[in-house]
């Protein structure tokens, strides 16, 4: 960390020539901008904090970090899990959020740009009103698209549409030396040398600042139902899972969750939706399934011979939420998990494993098998379509320190044993600093190597986002 | 039990707008859906049934044919049996006139369903706003009447209803033959399963035009039929506060309440 320099008066006021008014140091900064939603991690001021507005304004204080050898971290709306955008080593950050113009819609190309601080709620409305939909759909409504791209989000839809990356078309960035360049472009094909876009896709501000994202959109899908299935427990919900698919089911959603966690969100959204009992039985887990298509009349034949499945595979019963607010009600309580979670919990750690969609039963059969031998509350629940887990470690009463040892111990755990399911450690929510160590166990050396050299290329100074991905302090 | 559920199909929308001519509700282009407090009346049904498996469910409905998409949503949530009423002599019809038509549509259904124990209400429709219709149709079958319902619990010979009040919840006792309107309990009618929301979808809906009653005033109905004339319409006023007088019996409480009023130059 010795390698960066403090930021000077001199300094400060170059960046105030480069964005006038809005240089912000010392105890006047924002105390949001020194954390994102898992102060776990750490939490760290920076020196100081820009809210910025435009690329070449952006080019020009990066220009000055750069040759000052100054750390840079970008952050929008910071709803990150993992620490990304923590400016752990100081200097400055800078905030995308009042770069918030939908710039405009291409639909002979079904393409739309944005600023990076739109958030992903805006657009998906705004969208939908030009008879669109941008498929991603991440839990957090908030995060805003630049964070969407940085991490390569995932979220509910990813099982039918894929993640943020098939989405971007083309990108606008500003290199750690403050030149501005442009990647990709609004075509459907390319085979046009290494894919730069799909490099800052998913790298977490470490290899330059997103300030334009060009995106793909789908024409809105005319008609959609969702489906609530209780199963007695998890390992017959999980197990469902790669039926459905073998059954040639396409879902635009599907989500699997235990009861627990469900109560939790239904007393914090004050509502509830889900049956507990079917006939006698206790429900134990969940599935949630959303199938789109083109008018209701498909659907009521994919609908009733999904139910035949589910129905011959232990499920309880099947549900039908069949009118918007009727959707809106049941999704409602599957989006608030987190927020439920974090309301009834002081210290909590999470991981967001991704496993083989054959694999989600054994692997919340392990779970299952080793939460006990912890003093901690295990909460779980996931992307059951692409076997994308999270799983959280809750609790109130122990010694911090404690928590944070056998946290560590069971994450190492959980991170082994995605591994050995043939699974990655992070589905969607990234690495920032708070995965770093496990990163590089499970990638190995030669992979962590590559990525270490293409942050060099990019990045030879080591100023953007320092401590995070593949980059261990 | 046999209860029957008297639904309204509403557009789904707070902007209401009136015809300027007939007086009366424009519904094209806006969506339409079963009114939410008779959702709550046909889920209080279902919750009889749940405890009482001989429990029949019948829903009935006034309003034109798209009407029976709102009996279809119905039985796919809970009902056995849907019947439609629906004439264009029946068009314009005021809060008097419609319940004078569901009094003879009742007694028609009675003769294929039996005598219903109870019949339930919303409490009010979204649209029109009036409340008076379960109340209006309780006066013309002679029945005692709750409103403000949020529960129904079957007990012998009746119903043991738990109403919504101003300061605190009521239980009342009623006896059956009787009416019943449900205001929003604190919790959310059920999800149609599949296999109900499927045979939903194939139900046969019975329909009843104004021929099928045999006895009907057709001086009584439509439009022309309807006393009640709508010059404008708005939000009334909350009242609030209100004083509690609690005494010994309510002789003494009605003596109470006239010294009241007395002192303060009322009476």
């Amino acid at each position: 960390m010795g390698e960066y320099n403090v930021i000077t008066p001199e300094i400060i006021a170059e960046l105030e020539k480069a964005a006038p008014g809005r240089v912000v140091t010392g105890g006047d900064i924002n105390p949001d901008y020194a954390r994102d939603e898992m102060p776990a991690y750490g939490v760290h001021m920076p020196e100081a904090s820009i809210d910025v507005l435009s690329t070449e304004e952006i080019a020009g204080i990066v220009k000055i970090c750069y040759e000052n050898n100054i750390p840079v971290t970008t952050r929008g709306a910071g709803t990150g899990l993992v620490g990304g955008c923590t400016p752990i080593c100081g200097g400055v950050v800078l905030c995308t959020m009042r770069m918030n113009k939908i710039l405009g819609y291409d639909l002979e190309n079904m393409a739309v740009t944005v600023q990076p601080g739109v958030l992903l709620q805006q657009l998906a409305e705004d969208a939908m009103e030009h008879g669109c939909m941008y498929p991603p759909d991440p839990g957090e409504k908030l995060a805003t698209l630049g964070g969407n791209v940085a991490t390569n989000a995932g979220g509910m839809r990813a099982v039918k549409y894929g993640c943020t990356r098939d989405y971007v078309r083309a990108l606008t960035v500003v290199l750690p030396t403050g030149e501005i360049t442009r990647f990709g472009a609004t075509v459907s094909k390319t085979s046009s040398g290494y894919s730069m876009t799909n490099l800052i896709c998913g790298s977490e501000g470490t290899l330059g600042i997103i300030t334009e994202i060009t995106l793909r959109l789908i024409p809105a899908p005319k008609a959609a139902v969702s489906l609530m299935v209780p199963f007695e427990n998890l390992h017959a919900c999980t197990a469902m899972v790669p039926k459905m698919f073998m059954s040639g089911f396409k879902p635009q959603a599907l989500e699997f969750f235990e009861k627990e966690i469900l109560v939790s969100s239904e007393k914090f959204l004050g509502k509830q939706t889900f049956p507990r009992q079917v006939e006698g039985t206790e429900a134990g887990a969940y599935l949630l399934i959303t199938f789109d298509g083109d008018s209701e009349e498909e659907l009521d034949v994919i609908v009733e011979k999904a139910a035949e499945v589910f129905l011959e595979n232990e499920a309880l019963d099947v549900l039908i939420a069949d009118t918007p607010p009727k959707m809106k009600d049941i999704w409602a309580a599957r989006s608030s998990f987190l927020e439920g979670i974090e309301e009834q919990t002081k210290m909590l750690d999470e991981c967001d494993v991704v496993v083989p969609v054959n694999r989600i039963a054994d692997y919340v059969d392990y779970i299952a098998g080793i939460k006990s031998n912890y003093d901690f509350q295990v909460q779980y629940f996931g992307h059951a379509g692409d076997g994308n887990l999270h799983i959280y470690t809750c609790s109130n009463d122990m010694d911090p320190e404690e928590f944070g040892k056998q946290a560590d111990e069971f994450m190492s755990l959980l991170y082994s044993k995605a591994m050995e399911l043939g699974g990655q450690i992070s589905g969607e929510h990234g690495i920032g600093m708070g995965k770093v160590k496990y990163l590089e166990e499970a990638m190995g050396e030669v992979a962590i190597r590559l990525m270490k050299g293409i942050k060099d290329v990019f990045d030879p100074k080591n100023i953007l986002n320092p401590g995070k991905v593949c980059d261990r302090l | 039990m046999n209860i029957l559920v008297c639904v309204k199909q509403v557009p789904d929308t707070a902007e209401i707008k009136i015809d300027p001519v007939t007086n009366t509700l424009i519904r094209d282009g806006v969506p339409s859906i079963v009114n939410p407090f008779d959702g709550y009346a046909l889920e209080a049904a279902a919750r009889i049934r749940d405890e009482n498996l001989k429990t029949q469910i019948v829903v009935m409905s006034m309003g034109p044919e798209q009407a029976g998409n709102a009996l279809r949503e119905c039985l796919a949530i809970a009902a056995d049996k849907a019947y439609l009423i629906s004439d264009r002599c029946f068009g314009g019809s005021d809060t008097l006139a419609t319940s004078y038509i569901l009094m003879n549509a009742i007694k028609k259904i009675e003769e294929s369903e039996g005598k219903f124990d109870a019949v339930f209400c919303g409490k009010q429709a979204i649209d029109g706003d009036t409340a008076q219709v379960g109340p209006e149709i309780a006066e013309q079958l002679g029945y005692p009447q709750v409103t403000y319902a949020l529960t129904a619990k079957e007990e012998e010979g009746g119903l043991e209803i738990l109403c919504e009040a101003e300061d605190e919840n009521h239980v009342v006792g009623v006896k059956t033959p009787c009416l019943v309107t449900f205001t929003k309990p604190d919790f959310e009618p059920r999800f149609p399963t599949v296999k109900r929301k499927m045979a939903a979808k194939k139900a046969e809906i019975a329909k009843l035009t104004a021929e099928d009653f045999k006895d009907i005033d057709l001086s009584r109905i439509g439009l022309k039929g309807s006393p009640t004339k709508v010059k404008k319409t708005f939000v009334p006023e909350q009242k609030k506060g209100g004083i509690r007088i609690e005494e010994e019996s309510g002789e003494a409480a009605g003596r109470k309440l006239c010294e009241m009023l007395s002192a303060a130059h009322i009476i």
